[in-house]
């Protein structure tokens, strides 16, 4: 297997090619092709033919101050779920370097077993733990037929915080392994100068660990903002009247409940474009920090 | 100092028994008798444990067969697509080919895609390629096996690509000094090698397929044979009340096998997950 001109590579890379341009690429365009279709029940049962229909799909969505709402739930609940992730795995991963070996170990695993909870069980245990009168968080707090869903803003609190529960072990292991890595006579000699914890964070780790912040960073948002199972499971579909649904379930919804399926695929577009923008922004960090392809 | 310390020390307990706390309730509920969890002073530990609920789960609701699906599912996906990312790390690694750098970008930035957005043309997709392979058509296990090998690919593609990386070159080139065709070194040399790096990326993959919830919820539609567990759960949710017992042994039922994947593999992911960040 030298380096040689060969058409090995290809048959190798047959497989791969057929199974992801057959079940990533098609889709993709197949997914904005839909969203410039008319394409309700009526179009799939085969009732009506399909219509190309242009921009509709995406002039009615730009049109509908719902999607604007839901978008913006979007963003904010992102915004919010990566900053808690980042401020809790951040913090932990410090704290893991300045305490005993088997505390250390009781917090790292404890943060793997949260890790390795499926959404769907993570999902079902806090809604228990928070259940209006059987649930013992409301128990112990004395706030008995209080249900966390009513309010939009109570129910997206306990989703970010499945959602944060679930995602800080990634952002803890990792920044732990970063901070390792620092020579530990640079993190002494600032300790002799007199640097606090919080300065030696803000000016010694965050510089130097940059790239894995950035990487921590972007995986978290793109992570977050398309969170699904947690609001799906815990609020049954999107909350009460919708008001908790994000674009992914949004979309979802659109299609699969209200069979306008046109209209999913061009909020599943729209959430693409925007992912796509983060993912560059990935790669440009990553370019940076002297990734060599 | 020292009494700084194990004040942190003190705070690092606390903070992983939160961590571990809900975990420690679902179990706790799964094996709670009835009488306890229907309870308006809940305990958190009981003195008559039961296995009721985990009883009226597995034989009440068949879900032993759903616990199978999943395994299945989760299994041909880890075996799958281990297969053929290790025939395209291969390839990337071991041959210098025109577009080999467009196509590393492309697997990175499928792994970003939000597979999400792809559920109503993969719905339709499913739908008509149904009409020709049956086993593959909505209602099957077979389309969540599909659907899981291509979105778990990139990821391992990516990974087994820098196990590849590793493995010396003179390795193959004296194996083929010595008479050894490219299946043989690719089978014989190559595979052993990177073997380790296989059972790393086979946990990520059956993590995903495991945890699936939404191509489960859109795909199996009709069949109730051929549900998987994350939707299978969804049945103790009742209008009236909630089986919180069933539902909590349910969840337990669930997470095991990840939960036991994940402490075997411990070191592993984390020195997996340094290299990929560091590579």
């Amino acid at each position: 297997m030298t380096r040689v001109r060969t058409r090995a590579p290809l048959w190798l890379l047959l497989p791969a090619a057929v199974v992801l341009g057959g079940l990533f690429l098609y889709p993709m365009y197949q997914l904005g092709l839909l969203s410039v279709l008319d394409f309700t029940q009526a179009q799939v049962s085969g009732g009506q033919p399909t219509r190309f229909v242009g921009a509709d799909n995406y002039t009615r969505l730009f049109t509908d101050p719902r999607f604007w709402d839901v978008l913006l739930a979007t963003v904010l609940f992102a915004a919010a779920c990566v900053l808690a992730t980042l401020a809790v795995g951040a913090g932990l991963a410090v704290l893991l370097t300045r305490i005993s070996r088997i505390p250390r170990l009781l917090l790292s695993l404890a943060a793997m077993a949260a890790w390795a909870v499926p959404a769907v069980s993570g999902s079902t245990t806090w809604m228990f733990l928070f259940d209006t009168d059987l649930g013992y968080v409301n128990q112990l707090l004395g706030i008995e037929g209080f249900n966390w869903m009513y309010d939009r803003y109570t129910a997206f609190a306990l989703v970010g915080a499945v959602v944060v529960w679930a995602s800080f072990p990634f952002v803890m292991v990792t920044l732990y392994a970063g901070i390792e890595a620092i020579p530990k006579s640079v993190l002494e000699a600032a300790a002799l100068d007199g640097a606090n914890a919080w300065r030696a964070f803000w000016q010694i780790m965050v510089p130097i660990l940059r790239p894995v912040l950035a990487i921590v960073v972007i995986q978290s948002i793109i992570w977050d903002f398309k969170v699904f199972t947690q609001i799906y499971v815990m609020t049954r579909g999107g909350g009460l009247a919708g008001q908790n649904m994000t674009l992914n379930v949004y979309a979802y919804q659109q299609a699969f409940a209200s069979s306008e399926y046109g209209r999913g695929a061009a909020i599943g577009v729209v959430m693409m474009l925007i992912l796509l923008a983060v993912t560059l922004l990935y790669l440009r960090t990553l370019r940076r920090s002297g990734e060599t392809l | 100092m020292r009494a700084g310390r194990r004040m942190l020390d003190a705070v690092a307990v606390l903070i992983a028994l939160i961590t571990v706390f809900p975990i420690y309730w679902m179990v706790l509920s799964a094996v709670k008798p009835a009488g306890e969890i229907q309870s308006l002073d809940q305990k958190p530990w009981t003195l008559a444990p039961s296995l009721d609920a985990f009883r009226r789960v597995l034989a009440v609701n068949d879900f032993g067969r759903y616990l199978l699906n999943s395994l299945l599912v989760a299994l041909v996906v880890v075996l799958i697509s281990g297969l053929i990312a290790f025939l395209a790390a291969v390839a990337l690694t071991r041959f210098k080919f025109r577009f080999r750098t467009t196509l590393l970008v492309t697997f990175l930035i499928a792994q970003m895609v939000p597979i999400e957005a792809l559920t109503i043309p993969l719905f339709f997709l499913v739908r008509d390629v149904g009409t020709v392979v049956p086993g593959i058509g909505l209602n099957t296990l077979g389309s969540l096996m599909l659907v899981h090998t291509a979105f778990t690919l990139p990821f391992a593609i990516w990974m087994l690509r820098g196990f590849v990386q590793a493995i010396p070159d003179e390795l193959d080139e004296a194996a083929q000094l010595d008479g050894a065709g490219r299946f043989t070194v690719l089978w014989r040399i190559l595979f052993p090698l990177v073997a380790p790096g296989l059972a790393a990326v086979s946990v990520f993959s059956f993590i995903h397929a495991w945890n699936d919830f939404l191509f489960a919820r859109t795909f199996i539609i009709s069949a109730a044979d051929n549900q998987t567990l994350p939707m299978a759960l969804l049945v103790f949710f009742k209008p009236d009340e909630n089986d919180w017992g069933a539902i909590m042994a349910a969840s337990t039922l669930m997470t095991l096998p990840v939960m036991i994947f994940f402490l075997i593999v411990r070191r592993r992911l984390v020195a997996g997950l340094g290299g990929a960040v560091k590579d």
